[in-house]
């Protein structure tokens, strides 16, 4: 019979290889699956995997459905690593597009470059106040930020509506719920022809450098870090756990905003009721199959687009339903989150007897990892 | 483990993901021309009615084909397509496609896959339609309910308000405590003026009535649609009319024994105590024209064409049993009236619910003026949100 | 005076669905483990439900096959969390997602199905009291359910002894285990349990209170109901208050539209989630409260033997 075993020391080798044996998994439950649905497997992997990276304008697509992601993730990925539950981002992508669209709203024909630059730091702004109402009630009411993250969520969106319902409504507009296209100069820079990619890109390829030296060469990486898993030695050491929440709440919420930000100025180019599009939880995904590791969640945020991507495929090239991006989703983190088990633990084979050979661990020849 | 069972154990794992890459990669050559066109480089096919290759017609979908509403509405005209021009047509479609940033994608990619012929069903697909169409000259975009028009682009619209107008007449002379209520989707002029008909309509074969209406903010949200209905019948009124995608409101008012319209689509077994009739949009009418079109070389960008019942696109079904004749005799005039254009909904003099005089006596309202309602007509209780905007 | 006995039946009837998931996700925070996937059970329960009546007829078999599924999905999340020691916070998101994407995708054949005709009931006698009656008698049995629910659960927590293993299990895990108790198997079945009434609000939720399937119908709900324990201070009565209240605010939404109020539909629409963040500041802010009333290793992972 299995039995789990702790490690004496977490496996390097399965921190790695987790992401990897959980992607393997879900890509065979989702073989089985085209084709209990009677679709070519192959086809259907496909659809998800080579489509999305085939061409350079397909290419394109996945950076521009990525950069979102990355972008949010990255912020997550303080919060995490910090203990701190942040499941808001979406909220906080909302305020940073309200706001954001709101200083590109006060463009005319006349305002200069600058203004990408004023959107870009509105948007920020924008995340960040929204997240500080998270850590405000944290820090002084101590209530729990998983729920009030997510129920700001649905305030922020109620509040977009009433924004391009009502006092932001294009007067030109026939009455229909959006503000009016900004003006080309607000665009966020492209960075080739044809292409949507933007400058978006280089920021959070920016900010992946960014994090990696914070968490993993900087005092206040540790601390932050040290001070959101283990108050008391945090105290002990004079790092500040306040201050780690604040912080992990101000840096995920500013992400999230800039992400908002880019998305209303750059793709959308004006705000619509459909700004929220679920990136904000995606990038929690994004965030732990990259765990929590800025260079690991590159690979993260472009294989969630991929999922996204080869979705819509799957629909008009096999007439599969949209649903299965979901249902990948789900798949993958839930196939990550059994297969991390292996890095804290070992798995054996243990035969049923007395207590005699049961306490050794050298006796009973390894058989790890039933990949 | 040993770092040498380790290496090898990463080289395996290396060498398969490189195997499963190459099958992959291979696999696709044993797909039929699948284009891999970038935007820069529009598919270049000249539109061919005289050559055997059928013409591709391509669907975007907002919410599921099954809603058994407005998107299943779409999908029977597209079906209607497919039957009457049989293997000289090849559609697709792709459903619930947010009116978002990815629609721009899957319309582009519905474009560069071959796609000549591209419907999009929902007001939020404008600007990515837009965009694509200036990318793609040579495919024939149909925007549904919008109001931007390029020359590869068009738009098409049904007249719901007539729908809506001939439910009121029903409404007008079934109900007993004079409150109908009206479930709300989005406040957009569509279905203010959706409101303003059916009251119009009621209000022509009995004065007395008003109608209270609650907004759902979503055109799809079942539990939310129930909601609004049972809030609606506990505040008096007897008769119900949608402007919602599912069938929660009828369900609800078969529930409380109250009386209610089908949308969209004949929805008479979701309810059939409550059911008095349904307002069905048939989109296979301008869907058939637009291939016709399309396959004749006859299509031509730039129009707004808006259907109603005069062409066939909207139509008043299953009207129930128990509608006095009276009704039913009303009901048919207007549908003769407005079939041959004697008859005008929106003729005046028609008053907003402040009092002011909107249009003029014997004045008939244009379509431009249709198109950006955004006041309740006397009758309707509170006003547009944000609809004072102007 | 008609409309508002109705508008608090049709709030008795919008707060049960939260009720119910609410007493589960109870359940399982009593011993100790924070289910954050009651959003996917809710819903695939929701759907088997639903699948179960279109083809049975019979609303009973519907309400187990509800149960059934959100006892299944609970499960494997509890041998996660428990066994594999898994985050509980990330494997409930995880569970959130997946039975999202799947009730979606496997319900698809479903979504033009619907139900026999729905029955009404009635209280005799009681149910024809003038504005009493209309207000509280004419409910669907579950309504009752739930309330019966809650003296159960009072009485199962505070008065019987399986209650109170269940609460130290939830208080101090390892004190439990010291004292000879299967603490592991405790959480599962407490969290099966849980999810079999996450699974029982879905359940309600797609065969009689909106009798259609559509993917994403239950809308946070699981969420809120999540927010519910909180607000709740972990009590089952104030738990079914809460639930009430919740429903309350949203049929008021509509009932303050439907009177003409000019308040921007947004701002109505916002009152729910606004009320449950300032509920939880207000409950949360002694601490010392919170530390009387939550179980202590809430969220907490369990290892034997360590």
């Amino acid at each position: 019979m299995l039995r789990l075993e702790a490690r004496p020391e977490a496996s390097r080798l399965w921190s790695v290889a987790s992401p990897v044996l959980a992607l393997a998994l879900t890509v065979v439950i989702g073989v089985l699956l085209f084709m209990a649905l009677g679709k070519d497997p192959v086809r259907g992997l496909q659809v998800f995997f080579w489509e999305p990276v085939k061409s350079a304008y397909a290419l394109g697509e996945l950076t521009v459905k990525a950069t979102p992601l990355l972008l949010i993730a990255l912020g997550l990925a303080v919060c995490f690593r910090s203990n701190v539950w942040n499941i808001g981002a979406e909220g906080q992508f909302v305020l940073g597009a309200i706001l954001a669209g709101g200083v590109a709203l006060m463009a005319d024909k006349t305002t200069g470059r600058w203004i990408v630059l004023a959107i870009l730091l509105a948007g920020v702004a924008g995340g960040m106040l929204w997240a500080s109402l998270t850590a405000l009630l944290r820090d002084r009411f101590n209530a729990n930020e998983i729920l009030v993250s997510l129920m700001l969520v649905y305030v922020a969106e109620q509040l977009l509506f009433y924004l391009v319902f009502g006092p932001w409504k294009d007067p030109g507009g026939y009455n229909f719920p959006q503000t009016r296209t900004f003006e080309s100069v607000t665009q966020i820079p492209r960075l080739m022809q044809g292409s949507r990619v933007s400058i978006g890109l280089l920021i959070a390829l920016a900010g992946v450098a960014v994090l990696w030296v914070f968490l993993f060469r900087t005092r206040a990486g540790f601390a932050q870090q040290v001070g959101g898993l283990a108050p008391a030695a945090a105290r002990y050491a004079g790092f500040s756990s306040r201050r780690a929440l604040w912080l992990a709440l101000l840096v995920s919420g500013g992400c999230a905003g800039l992400a908002g930000a880019l998305e209303v100025a750059g793709p959308i180019g004006q705000l619509t009721p459909y700004v929220p599009a679920g990136y904000g939880f995606a990038a929690i995904i994004v965030a732990f199959v990259g765990r929590l590791h800025p260079v690991g969640m590159v690979f993260s945020a472009v294989l969630m687009s991929m999922f996204y991507i080869g979705g819509e495929l799957a629909q008009s090239r096999l007439g599969l339903p949209k649903s299965l991006t979901g249902v990948f989703q789900g798949l993958l983190l839930f196939t990550l989150l059994a297969c991390d088990t292996l890095i804290a633990y070992r798995v054996r084979w243990a035969p049923k007897q007395p207590a005699a050979a049961a306490a050794g661990s050298g006796t009973v020849p390894a058989k790890q990892g039933t990949a | 483990m040993t770092d040498l069972r380790k290496r090898s154990l990463l080289q395996a794992a290396a060498l398969t993901a490189l195997a499963a890459t190459a099958l992959v990669g291979c696999g696709k050559k044993e797909e039929p021309a699948a284009p891999a066109a970038t935007a820069a480089a529009p598919a270049a096919s000249a539109p061919a009615p005289a050559k055997a290759e059928p013409l591709k017609i391509a669907f975007a979908y907002i919410g599921p084909v099954g809603d058994g509403g407005w998107t299943f509405a779409h999908d029977n005209g597209r079906k209607a397509v497919e039957k009457e021009f049989g293997d000289k047509v090849q559609t697709s479609f792709v459903e619930n496609v947010p009116e978002s940033a990815d629609a721009e994608r899957v319309i582009r990619d519905m474009a560069s896959s071959g796609a000549k012929l591209v419907f999009g069903t929902t007001f939020g697909y404008m600007e990515p339609m837009v965009k694509v169409a200036g990318d793609h000259k040579d495919v024939k975009f149909e925007h549904a309910t919008g109001y931007k028009t390029a020359d590869n682009l068009r738009t098409y619209d049904s007249r719901t308000y007539e729908g809506a107008y001939m439910a009121g007449v029903i409404a007008g002379k079934m109900t007993k405590t004079n409150t109908l209520g009206v479930v709300g989707s989005v406040p957009i002029p569509e279905v203010v003026r959706n409101i303003n008909s059916f009251t119009m309509g009621a209000q022509s074969v009995n004065p007395k009535i008003k109608t209270k209406v609650v907004w759902v903010g979503k055109w799809f949200d079942p539990p939310k649609e129930t909601e609004a209905a049972t809030s609606l019948i506990n505040g008096g009124a007897d008769v119900l009319m949608q402007n919602t995608d599912s069938s929660a409101v009828l369900q609800t008012a078969e529930k409380m024994g109250k009386r209610a319209f089908g949308w969209d689509s004949d929805m008479t077994n979701y309810g059939p105590k409550a059911h008095l009739g349904s307002a069905v949009i048939n989109w296979g009418p301008y869907y058939i024209k637009a291939t016709r079109d399309a396959l004749e070389g006859k299509w031509q960008g730039g129009q707004q064409s808006w259907w109603g019942v005069k062409e066939g696109a909207i139509d008043m079904v299953s009207v129930a049993a128990d509608v006095p004749e009276d009704a039913k005799k009303r009901l048919e005039e207007v549908k003769a009236g407005l079939k041959d254009g004697s008859f005008s909904i929106w003729k005046g003099p028609i008053k907003d619910n402040t009092g002011k005089e909107v249009v003029a006596k014997d004045a008939v309202a244009d379509d431009k003026f249709l198109v950006g309602i955004n006041f309740y007509v006397q009758g309707v209780e509170g006003k547009v949100p944000g609809g004072d905007k102007k | 005076m008609e409309s508002y006995a109705l508008l608090f039946a049709a709030t008795l009837n919008a707060g049960t669905v939260l009720a119910l998931a609410a007493l589960g996700l109870l359940v399982n925070e009593k011993a100790g483990v924070v289910n954050l996937g009651a959003e996917g059970i809710m819903l695939c329960a929701a759907l088997a439900g639903f699948v179960t009546v279109v083809h049975t007829g019979i609303d009973l078999l519907g309400f187990a096959a509800g149960m059934g599924a959100g006892a299944l999905l609970a499960a494997i999340f509890g041998l996660l969390v428990i066994w594999l020691n898994t985050n509980q916070y990330a494997t409930g998101l995880a569970l959130s997602l997946f039975g999202a994407g799947f009730s979606a995708f496997a319900g698809i054949k479903y979504v033009q199905e619907k139900l026999p005709e729905r029955p009404r009931f009635s209280v005799p006698v009681l149910g024809d009291i003038p504005l009493v009656g209309p207000a509280l008698f004419r409910q669907h049995p579950m309504v009752y359910v739930a309330i019966a629910l809650v003296v159960f659960l009072v009485w199962f927590l505070y008065r019987s002894r399986a209650g109170l293993v269940l609460r130290s299990v939830g208080e101090s895990p390892e004190s439990a285990h010291s004292l000879g108790y299967p603490v592991r198997r405790i959480r599962l079945a407490a969290v099966v349990a849980g999810g079999a009434l996450c699974g029982l609000a879905g359940a309600y939720l797609a065969v009689i209170y909106t009798p259609l399937w559509v993917e994403g119908m239950v809308a946070g709900r699981g969420w809120i109901a999540l927010a519910l324990t909180t607000f709740a201070t972990w009590r089952p009565a104030r738990v079914l208050l809460g639930a009430y209240l919740f429903g309350g605010v949203t049929m008021l939404q509509f009932h303050l539209q439907g009177s003409g109020v000019e308040v921007a539909s947004q701002f109505l629409t916002m009152l729910p989630y606004l009320a449950t963040i300032v509920v939880l500041a207000l409950i949360s802010r002694n601490p010392a409260w919170i530390r009387v009333n939550m179980p202590a290793s809430l969220g907490k992972p369990f290892h034997p033997g360590t």
